[in-house]
């Protein structure tokens, strides 16, 4: 059959059936179970309102507990097991976190992303800052917000081709292709294979998403600067305040609770980055990352020990955000 | 904001600058994918992108005809005219007889060679080369032309990469299996996120807190801890790789931020209407399916972009769920990673296939960057 077929089928089954649920049940709650009519219609209507929710929550329930909750649950114990050829797991204990631990390959993992968590988001947020407190200011600034916002559209895999191209390499002596060689030749440089060049080529590859992420930090930043009470800014001026003073002692104060959102959103996107180093360098010449780290040991190497334990460090690095968020928002609904 | 004390902003024209600077920057890359995607790969390897927008000059070396066949005698010597450029036509804007200054004459000059001997080169490549008997013979005469060539885009790319059917190069195939990814996975997480933001918003039951905190704290957890529980998952269930799992995984991914997201915005609607339609005797099925799935639309539209820009650009997710030995079912961001590997060094059919790749999700943005927008903002400044 036909894959696109196939996929028109699955959306009238997928739609259908979500509503054919939604419908039938609600249906088969008030007109059969508990019917509002009776002697008992008001305790009927009582109990079908207690179990309604549940009716619009359970596919919802179901999927979420199949596909991220279970998984947490499974990855942990995942990494603590061996599989045993021919089938079955045994208990491993720490082993396999050991044998991550003593893993060159997953320390320079661990120490690459790491960096990432410092510079992408910190760059990120700061170019983002910078983005929406200019435009704001100037009369072409929403067509100067799109074309920075959008890279944002752009897949990770499309931006590693576009970056790849900027880091062109070409011997000395040869015209060079990438903009990035070019400039350095005709400022009277060497070219340099720029992605090669360890521990530098994770600065090439953190640009690719700086250059993505900028566009988020921009906008929501940009919305957040706008929402500054005036009367404070004003209060400013007329107190004889420098532009810089009131970007710096009056407006960013005041967005510090935005800045810290967008900061540990980028810094979720980092921990998850995988499609990056995975198409520019695959982890060669010391690029190595946690996601693709756990990549090749699950689908290459074929170890899913030490992958699930490695997955579990990137869990175990969400944490802290994770609690923070939910702390935030309990507080929020209170 | 900041001219409310009467004077101009002095730092107007620095911040100008800078945002052009940053505007520049910002687009700059993408736009050397886009020029190169229309280059020839001889073009591409010769020039960097930026001098194609721009005519480029070459010095060619040519040579007149054979001075033994064409040369007439005129006065005491001979004289043989023709055309450089021959048939093909052509223009120049410089010409040389030496290798050591190729551009020394304008067009019309006469070039003095010495004893007598002489050439006369016009725009259009005509020549006039004089001399006597003993210069007028053996091999035809070199000349160095300065050509102006004007900037050239071909379209044969596109054609190679959407319909040479290829199966390297061909992204066809990998389009429509994109399409079919995205389509059911962008439309099928909504509907259920729908109902359940609606009774987490407007519905009272014990326990609906707890489903919100649980629901903000998966928000972040990472689908890297989901890849081998449920491949195990499909594979013991019978879905195995393919579509079905591929649209089921998203599913479940976009859950979270669907629901979120969907919830902030109806819990905002005015409690007005709806308890107004509680009082008239409407179910709350009806309440969710007249009244607040369409006031949900901007939110519904937010969710359907991020989900669909999401669903499109996803490689991991299609790499493990979906993509099977057989290669079949390939979306064109791993045919992409695959042409880096195998076409590292052919830019023209990694960069068309690129650009076709990402002007889906570019035109989706430019459309709906509104809906975007809020929806960014109502995901995370809380």
């Amino acid at each position: 059959m036909h894959p696109a077929f196939l996929g028109l089928i699955t959306i009238i089954l997928g739609v259908g059936g979500c509503i054919g649920y939604f419908w039938a049940s609600n249906f088969f709650l008030d007109k059969v179970l508990f019917p509002p009519r009776g002697p008992d219609a008001g305790r009927n209507i009582n109990r079908a309102n207690m179990i309604r929710p549940w009716l619009f929550l359970a596919p919802a329930v179901f999927a979420l507990g199949l596909y991220l909750a279970y998984p947490v649950v499974e990855t942990l114990r995942l990494s603590l097991t061996n599989r045993v050829p021919g089938g079955g797991y045994e208990w491993a204990g720490l082993e396999n976190y050991t044998q991550m631990a003593g893993d060159p390959k997953f320390r320079e993992a661990l120490f690459n992303n790491i960096l990432w968590l410092i510079v992408v988001p910190a760059l990120s947020t700061v170019f983002g800052l910078l983005a929406a407190q200019l435009t704001d200011r100037i009369k072409w600034g929403a067509v100067a917000k799109s074309i920075i916002f959008m890279p944002m559209a752009i897949s990770f895999v499309g931006a590693a081709v576009i970056w790849k191209l900027v880091y062109d390499y070409r011997a000395a002596g040869e015209e060079q292709i990438g903009v990035l060689n070019a400039i350095v030749v005709s400022l009277g440089g060497e070219p340099t294979a720029w992605l090669t060049v360890p521990f530098w080529n994770n600065f090439f590859l953190m640009a690719v998403l700086i250059w993505i992420q900028t566009g988020f930090a921009m906008v929501i930043l940009s919305a957040a600067l706008r929402g500054i009470p005036e009367e404070t800014v004003e209060a400013a001026i007329v107190d004889g305040a420098n532009p810089f003073q009131i970007f710096f002692k009056i407006k960013v104060p005041q967005i510090m609770g935005t800045i810290v959102v967008v900061w540990t959103t980028i810094t979720i996107v980092v921990l998850k980055i995988f499609d990056i180093v995975f198409a520019m360098t695959n982890g060669q010449w010391e690029t190595q990352v946690l996601a693709n780290y756990m990549y090749d040991k699950l689908f290459r190497a074929n170890d899913w020990g030490v992958g699930s334990a490695s997955a579990m460090v990137i869990m175990l690095l969400v944490t802290p955000i994770l609690v923070w968020n939910v702390y935030n928002a309990r507080k929020e609904m209170r | 904001m900041d001219n409310i004390a009467g004077k101009k902003s002095s730092l107007s024209w620095a911040v100008n600058i800078s945002v052009v600077a940053l505007v520049l920057l910002w687009i700059f890359p993408t736009v050397g994918l886009f020029v190169s995607s229309f280059r020839t790969a001889d073009q591409i390897s010769a020039t960097g992108w930026w001098k194609a927008l721009f005519p480029t000059e070459q010095v060619v070396q040519l040579r007149t005809g054979d001075p033994d066949d064409l040369r007439v005698a005129d006065g005491d010597g001979f004289i043989v005219t023709g055309n450089l450029f021959g048939e093909e036509g052509g223009s120049l804007s410089a010409y040389g007889v030496s290798s050591r200054d190729v551009g020394a004459f304008a067009p019309g000059e006469t070039a003095d060679m010495g004893d007598g001997e002489s050439m006369t080169v016009e725009e259009d490549g005509s020549y006039t080369w004089r001399g006597n008997g003993e210069q007028i013979s053996g091999r035809g005469q070199r000349v160095f032309v300065t050509t102006t060539t004007p900037p050239e885009f071909t379209t044969a790319n596109y054609e190679r990469v959407l319909f040479s059917g290829d199966r390297t190069d061909s992204m066809a195939k990998a389009f429509f299996n994109t399409l079919t990814v995205t389509i059911p996975a962008t439309i099928i997480p909504i509907l259920i996120a729908a109902f359940a933001a609606y009774a987490l918003a407007w519905m009272d039951f014990p326990g609906r807190a707890l489903l919100i905190a649980a629901i903000v704290a998966l928000l972040v957890v990472p689908l890297q801890l989901a890849l081998i529980p449920l491949l195990k998952l499909h594979n013991e269930i019978g879905i195995g790789k393919g579509y079905l799992g591929v649209w089921l995984a998203h599913t479940g991914f976009g859950l979270p931020l669907a629901i979120y997201l969907l919830r902030n915005y109806m819990v905002g609607l005015p409690r007005d209407i709806i308890e107004n339609a509680k009082v008239d005797g409407a179910t709350d099925f009806q309440i969710f399916t007249k009244i607040v799935l369409p006031l949900s639309f901007p939110a519904l539209a937010s969710f359907a972009i991020f989900q669909f820009l999401w669903t499109w650009n996803d490689l991991l997710v299609a790499l493990v769920f979906l993509i099977d030995s057989s290669g079949d079912t390939t979306v064109m961001t791993r045919q992409i990673v695959e042409l880096l590997g195998t076409r590292g060094g052919n830019w023209e059919i990694l960069a068309t296939a690129a650009f076709v790749s990402i002007s889906v999700p570019l035109l989706v943005f430019f459309a709906m960057q509104r809906f975007l927008v809020r929806g960014l903002l109502a995901g995370s400044v809380k």
